[in-house]
């Protein structure tokens, strides 16, 4: 396949920068297929990392071209143009328009939906105006193929000046030809698509000469969006705005004749290349099958039916492989602890390795959540559930786009974040980050079922019903409710920066790609192992530390008076040992810091002894149950019935039972509603760039928590 | 008559449209709003068929150029049909 485009020869000079291995970017329509194309170029060999600035994933990887020719692939945000409407596609232009910039491309491919050509080659033309080498790769030839729609390569190749690819990423047909097109030295096309107007020549001349530009069309985009170019200095913007004024530019006008005249021009090349025998009434299925999907009724029933299965599945199918990852860290730990001894082999077991116990076992739920929203995404019913939840939503200052964030909510805060990414309103978006942590996530569950147990009793109605099944998931809805109330409050609060759209593609239904499902499942539990699970392994370390030191000498006095009022007590041998570790718990730094507090979570009903489960409870909830295990001298055994039986013979001062309902119920509360996950404060700091969301997080969940336990509490006794 | 900004408000929107009927792009009316609606291809002149309504009657979808959009009311509001 020769490819002989010839580019005058000053403009190809900066094109063709050699760099050691070439740089490739990837730059699309949402729903081209670029991820497909992406995953079919580098396979696992992928990096996920961050662009500067934002919180945009940037997926680079590496490519085999030839033998002797490898390729860096970055993978670029789903864009309709260059003209950016939303945070994710700014990073578009930051990487295309910094002549510095380490990541400006050597060539881009352009993938297009061969079935939807002309709305796909507005991004192209944009880009092929810049004067980028480029390359079009004319992704689901099948799908256009079945609806009649005939392209003729030759001549689109020959009107845009460009080498075509047809190409069908899913399947992985014409990826040989990509990779040897790709793998040749490459020049801008020589077709214009849009002359800069008249009127608008004289000011993008004098940008083209100030920043020493290689074209008009880049001049024009500097007018068009250096607010938002960041690698210009404030100096250079407000030259550019002076300009801008002096010459009464209206960017929304001469945008708007930009397009509609690029449209024009794209359908004149389309009018030779494309032809269409539609059968009109055939590829109704996607909107017949929407007629169910997104009834009034149906919809909605389907949709709960549809949760109610990844509800199922997270909670009943997860906790085999969960058990055996749990079994598996306690053997580990026996086996090391049978054979060595030692505080380092203490902090070994207790601290690192129960630590990482901790973070493992949440792997098969967010497996299982992720696949399943995987494959919602793949199929293009997501799409729909945004559509029927968008109204509701949107009452409460979120956005349809907010049900996938709120859903994984339920497993873990951590993803669940991460997900918000593809909200592209701000103002949206940070509202659901900032309530997913009250959706009751998996960790909580242990905390749930032990009070629940101990003072709800297990009386049944209409023979089914389980009393305490209707508490448990009345917390539920209780972090549901408070979610969607606390947003309705932020919705008041905060300003919004930009409008919020809501125009997006439908796309049609579809088979999901299997290969792209496996990969989201990697990629989530990766990203939770690494963002979550170090901070869970240090906080686990340092509260372990916090727990087994006490200052001074008062471990060992600890463990005589435990040995003396055990010898009274006529106890055995493992009732002393538990005794020991209860009264040492006590002594420990975590016992003083619980006591310290003791004074301020007394009005909640709380003892120091639930101050030292509040303290633990930081690294991950479910440390609430270990704690209160050891400090109630209950040993190793975390069997709930046992737990259960003695706590109710925990005696207040007056010797009566100290868990009545109202401390159960308060501390209910105060687990359902208190940020108590540095992993989620951590995330958002990541996610949100700023320090001022985590801690308004942790204010706000903790203060209202506070607030709700005490009335609980109050009322309750 | 490229994004030309009408003020008239008895002017028919793809809001009025009833499930199933077409009309044609006239114009659209809010020029910020435009910018996107362009570039998804709702070009003055081109037909647009409303498709389907969310259950609450907000959302909808509509089909501009054999592809199927979905916007909420207020944005479908903006665009104007001859």
């Amino acid at each position: 396949m020769a490819v002989t485009i010839e580019a005058e020869a000053p403009e190809a000079k900066k094109a063709s920068v050699h760099h050691p291995v070439a740089r490739i970017a990837l730059i699309g329509n949402p729903n081209s297929g670029k991820t497909s194309l992406f995953n079919q170029l580098t396979g696992l060999n992928q990096k996920v990392g961050n662009f500067p600035g934002v919180t945009v994933d940037k997926k680079t990887g590496l490519s085999q071209l030839t033998p002797q020719l490898k390729a860096q692939i970055i993978d670029l945000p789903g864009s309709y143009s260059l003209y950016p409407k939303s945070l994710d596609e700014r990073v578009i232009i930051d990487l295309l328009y910094d002549p510095a910039s380490k990541h400006s491309p050597d060539l881009v491919i352009v993938t297009a939906d061969a079935s939807n050509l002309k709305r796909n080659l507005l991004l192209f033309t944009q880009l092929a105006d810049l004067r980028i080498p480029a390359v079009l790769a004319l992704n689901m030839m099948d799908v256009a193929e079945t609806e009649g729609v005939k392209i003729d390569i030759e001549v689109l190749q020959r009107e845009l000046g460009v080498p075509v690819i047809p190409m069908n990423a899913r399947k992985g047909v014409g990826i040989a030809a990509l990779k040897i097109v790709m793998s040749q030295q490459l020049a801008p096309t020589n077709t214009p698509f849009f002359d800069v107007p008249a009127d608008l020549k004289p000011l993008v001349a004098q940008i083209r000469e100030r920043f020493s530009l290689r074209n008009d069309y880049l001049a024009l985009h500097y007018a068009h969006q250096y607010k938002n170019l960041r690698f210009l200095s404030e100096q250079d913007k407000a030259w550019i705005a002076q300009l801008l004024e002096a010459a009464e530019f209206k960017s929304n006008t001469a945008q708007a004749n930009e397009t509609v005249a690029r449209y024009v021009r794209i359908n004149e090349i389309l009018l030779d290349a494309v032809r269409v025998n539609k059968a009109k009434e055939e590829e109704k299925f996607s909107n017949k099958l929407d007629q169910i999907l997104t009834h009034r009724v149906f919809g909605y029933l389907i949709f709960l039916g549809l949760l109610f299965l990844v509800f199922q599945a997270v909670f009943a199918w997860a906790s085999y492989p969960m058990d055996l990852i749990d079994e598996g860290i306690a053997a580990l730990n026996g086996l090391i602890q049978e054979n060595f001894s030692g505080p380092l082999i203490n902090l070994l077991t207790e601290g690192v390795i129960a630590g990482l116990g901790g973070v493992l076992i949440f792997i098969p739920q967010i497996a299982i959540l992720f696949a399943f929203i995987a494959i919602l995404e793949e199929t293009g019913y997501m799409a729909r559930v945004t559509f029927m939840m968008d109204k509701i939503m949107r009452k409460f200052g979120l956005n349809g786009k907010s049900v996938v964030p709120l859903i994984s909510g339920v497993a873990c805060a951590v993803p669940a974040v991460m997900s918000a990414r593809t909200i592209e309103n701000w103002k949206d978006r940070m509202i659901t980050i900032f309530v997913t942590p009250l959706m009751s996530c998996s960790a909580r569950i242990p905390v749930y079922t032990v009070l629940i147990a101990l003072v709800v009793p297990e009386v049944y109605y209409f023979g089914f019903l389980n009393l305490q099944g209707i508490v448990l998931m009345g917390l539920y809805l209780l972090g549901f409710v408070s979610a969607i109330f606390s947003a309705l409050l932020l919705k008041v609060v905060l300003k919004a920066r930009e409008r919020s759209y809501f125009i997006m593609e439908f796309p049609v239904y579809r088979m999901p790609r299997w290969k792209n499902v496996g990969l989201t499942i990697f990629e989530k539990s990766r990203t939770f192992v690494l963002e979550a699970g170090k901070i869970i392994v240090a906080v686990s370390i340092i509260l372990w530390v916090l727990a087994s030191y006490g200052p001074g000498d008062s471990f060992e006095r600890a463990e005589e008076r435990a040995v003396a009022e055990a010898e009274v007590k006529g106890f055995n041998e493992m009732q002393t040992d538990n005794l020991i570790s209860a009264y040492q718990l006590e002594s420990s730094y975590a016992g003083k810091f619980g006591q310290a507090i003791e004074p301020a979570i007394s009005p909640l009903g709380y003892d120091w002894k639930i101050g030292i489960a509040l303290l633990t409870s930081f690294a991950a909830r479910e440390v609430f149950v270990g704690t209160i295990s050891t400090i109630y001298s209950i040993g190793e055994e975390e069997n709930v019935s046992t737990i259960k039986d003695k706590l109710m013979s925990e005696k207040d001062a007056d010797g009566n039972p100290f868990f009545t309902p109202a401390r159960a119920f308060s501390l209910l509360i105060f687990y359902a509603f208190a940020m108590q996950c540095i992993s989620t404060l951590a995330i958002v700091r990541r996610e949100t760039k700023s320090w001022t969301w985590p801690l308004a997080q942790l204010v706000y969940m903790t203060g209202l928590a506070y607030v709700s336990a005490f009335a609980v509490f109050q009322l309750m006794s | 008559m490229r994004n030309r900004i009408q003020e008239s408000q008895q002017q028919k929107s793809v809001r009025d449209l009833k499930i199933g009927e077409s009309g044609e792009i006239a114009s659209l009316n809010d020029p910020e709003m435009a910018l996107k609606l362009l570039e998804m291809g709702c070009i003055p002149g081109t037909p647009v068929k409303l498709s389907s309504k969310a259950p609450f009657g907000d959302p909808v979808t509509i089909i501009v150029n054999d592809y199927t959009l979905s916007l909420r009311l207020d944005e479908a509001e903006t665009i104007l049909l001859k």
